[in-house]
């Protein structure tokens, strides 16, 4: 028996070949099932750019932004989908530090859901613009006049940090994913993929000094990205927290902004991971641990939230400030109260079942969770932004905010784009980290089994030090 | 010595058998060794000795020039066309950090990629050199000894006798 000691993460995959087996085979043809969702995605783009186009031609006007709401839908999206991207680069960076084992299986999928959820996020300030052929202005750029952007404003932080992560998490991604393609290369037999995937693989062969260098870029690039997350959303948040509106000017927003990314990207990763589980069979991947682990950060980031919502009524009320209480009052007993309601039930309260082992480990009853955090978390930013502009300060100049057909569509499209880009990367690159899956595997031996193990197949048995098999090689 | 541009390549299916092989043929004198391994393994980089990586030099003076790119940046601009806005100083070293701060990661994390191309030697274009096998990426490990041709025979016995499951001389 050369694998009698298994992973305690992965209990059911006997050695390294069944990893490149399983990981490749999501690399085939692809279903009916694949086709139509990846038609429904594209159809869901084309309505976008169509309304957008519309948009561009009759102006920004068509979107329902207006004074003194001059901030709509598609920055709620917007904030939205940095959020979600979040999740991914804690898994890969973050928890890479930490050495969390059971990261392994599903960063790929939470990294590429980074660079989608920040490719998607990217656009809607050019949407937002009006002008999106100005787009420039936002950058750094010499003008004839010499007029600079302002690098006091938040405003032009958030460019940096939202390109910065964009350009930080793609190249983690694309680093990461160079062994995997050259596995990928060894093993496609496709004539046209073998000669993509030799492009995109860079030569690779595993050689000692690749190796080396590898995995000293790649903790580096972690240790590079951790703090950059943690940015990131705060300089979101101060798009918001720095200005003077009500509702927005709070020194809490960045961690509850921060913690709000990770809530809400945990429960994305969780919405794509039980449907691709139970379609490519991944359950030796995605076990029920990984879940278990999934659900503790929803819990604990679903307590920092409502931590946070509660703690903004009390500075509300605590402060004394007339407008400032105003807009929180208006929040849940005002016309958004339902937004305000559903944020807190869906983001604070709801994810609380999850206490429930019985609740946790019922994928169905994970994923609809997931999906109504998802929607909340929408809200969440739909409530900070819209009642504050359309209840602040004077009576005379609250107005209501109405989404228009263009921005709904739009926003749909955004659906759209992030599952477009989504399932064609399942289909053309490998969505297991396959050499790092292989780093918690217990390596294979000829000799030297340390005595004692061998007999102990049953994997609850086994420590959770063992799957590195250090022990194993301290003992020779 | 030159590295030689002829070779023999074990492949091996466990790691143990991999790192005695290495160990064999360094005890031997023969230093110009390739390890390809599926995925990183301590083991291999312990029974090499190789040196520490440079990647690391390349970070921080990638990360430090980004500092002071991203305050060089919002400085000069700011003072290229003085104004004063919300009655804050022309030089806001506070607002600046963030710029500055970004600026590190960015470069610091582009100047990590670029380290890892050109220590790795990455990419590798045109005939490669040494053996390879497509079944060193799916579970196997193998260990490339560079070698004149008529060592072929002790590095093969050598080899054969650590474990090795199969043994390709280059002949080309």
């Amino acid at each position: 028996m050369a694998n009698a000691i298994r992973s305690v993460f992965h209990p059911h995959v006997r050695g390294y070949a069944d990893v490149n087996r399983d990981a490749l085979r999501l690399l085939g043809k692809p279903g009916k099932g694949y086709v139509a969702l990846i038609g429904m995605s594209v159809g869901l783009v084309g309505l976008a750019l169509i309304a957008f186009l519309y948009q561009v031609a009759y102006g920004i006007g068509m979107a329902g932004i207006t004074n003194p709401v001059g901030w709509g839908t598609f920055i709620t999206t917007f904030v939205f989908w940095v959020g979600i991207g979040h999740a991914g680069t804690l898994i890969s960076a973050i928890l890479h530090l930490f050495r969390a084992g059971w990261r392994q299986s599903i960063y790929r999928f939470a990294e590429a859901m980074t660079v989608f959820a920040v490719l998607t996020a990217g656009l809607f300030p050019i949407i937002h613009i009006g002008r999106p052929w100005f787009f420039y202005w936002l950058l750094p750029l010499p003008s004839q006049r010499h007029i600079w952007p302002n690098f006091r404003s938040p405003l032009l932080w958030d460019v940096f940090a939202v390109t910065t992560y964009l350009t930080v998490s793609s190249v983690f991604f694309f680093i990461g994913l160079i062994p995997d393609i050259a596995a990928a290369r060894d093993a496609a037999t496709v004539p046209w993929r073998k000669k993509v995937y030799t492009i995109l693989a860079l030569g690779w062969r595993g050689t000692d000094r690749e190796w080396k260098h590898f995995t000293r870029a790649y903790l580096f690039l972690a240790a590079l990205a951790t703090p950059l997350v943690l940015s990131v959303h705060s300089v979101v948040s101060w798009d918001f927290a720095v200005s003077i509106v009500p509702g927005w000017h709070t020194t809490i927003f960045a961690p509850y902004f921060v913690a709000g990314a990770i809530l809400s990207g945990v429960a994305m990763v969780v919405t794509l991971m039980v449907p691709v589980r139970k379609i490519f069979h991944l359950e030796a991947y995605f076990t029920q641990l990984h879940f278990d682990r999934l659900a503790k950060l929803l819990i604990l980031t679903s307590c920092i939230v409502g931590y946070a919502y509660g703690m903004e009524y009390f500075m509300a009320w605590y402060s004394g400030e007339l407008y400032e209480r105003d807009v929180f009052w208006d929040r849940v007993t005002g016309d958004y109260w339902w937004a305000g309601w559903s944020m807190i039930t869906f983001n604070a309260v709801i994810p609380q079942f999850l206490w429930v082992k019985k609740i946790r480990q019922n994928l169905n009853a994970f994923f609809i969770i997931s999906i109504v955090v998802n929607i909340g978390m929408w809200y969440e930013r739909f409530v900070i932004i819209i009642p504050s502009l359309a209840h602040s300060y004077e009576p005379w100049k609250f107005m209501n905010y109405h989404m228009s057909w263009t921005e709904a569509a739009i926003l749909m499209g955004s659906f759209g784009w992030f599952f477009m880009w989504f399932l064609l990367f399942l289909r053309f690159l490998p969505g297991l980290a396959i050499a790092e899956l292989k780093e918690i595997l217990p390596p294979p031996m000829k000799h030297h089994h340390p005595a004692g193990h061998t007999a102990k197949a049953d994997p609850a048995e086994l420590s959770e030090e063992l799957p590195l098999g250090y022990k194993e090689f301290e003992k020779r | 010595m030159r590295r030689p541009r002829t070779g023999v390549l074990g492949v091996f299916a466990h790691l143990d058998t991999t790192t005695d092989a290495i160990r064999r043929l360094r005890a031997a004198g023969y230093e110009h060794l390739t390890v390809y391994s599926p995925t990183p393994r301590h083991e291999i980089e312990e029974a090499l000795e190789s040196p520490e990586s440079g990647v690391r030099i390349f970070t921080l003076t990638g990360a430090f020039t980004g500092t002071g790119a991203g305050a060089a940046l919002a400085i000069w601009a700011s003072l290229d066309w003085p104004l004063i806005v919300g009655g804050k100083e022309i030089v806001s070293l506070p607002a600046f950090s963030v710029i500055m701060f970004e600026v590190t990661v960015l470069l610091g994390a582009l100047s990590t990629v670029a380290a890892l191309f050109l220590l790795a030697r990455l990419p590798r274009i045109g005939r490669a050199e040494g053996l390879y096998h497509p079944s060193l990426s799916a579970g196997n490990f193998g260990v490339y000894a560079s070698v004149p041709r008529d060592r072929y025979d002790a590095v093969r016995d050598l080899l054969t006798q650590s474990g090795s499951e199969e043994v390709y001389l280059d002949e080309r």
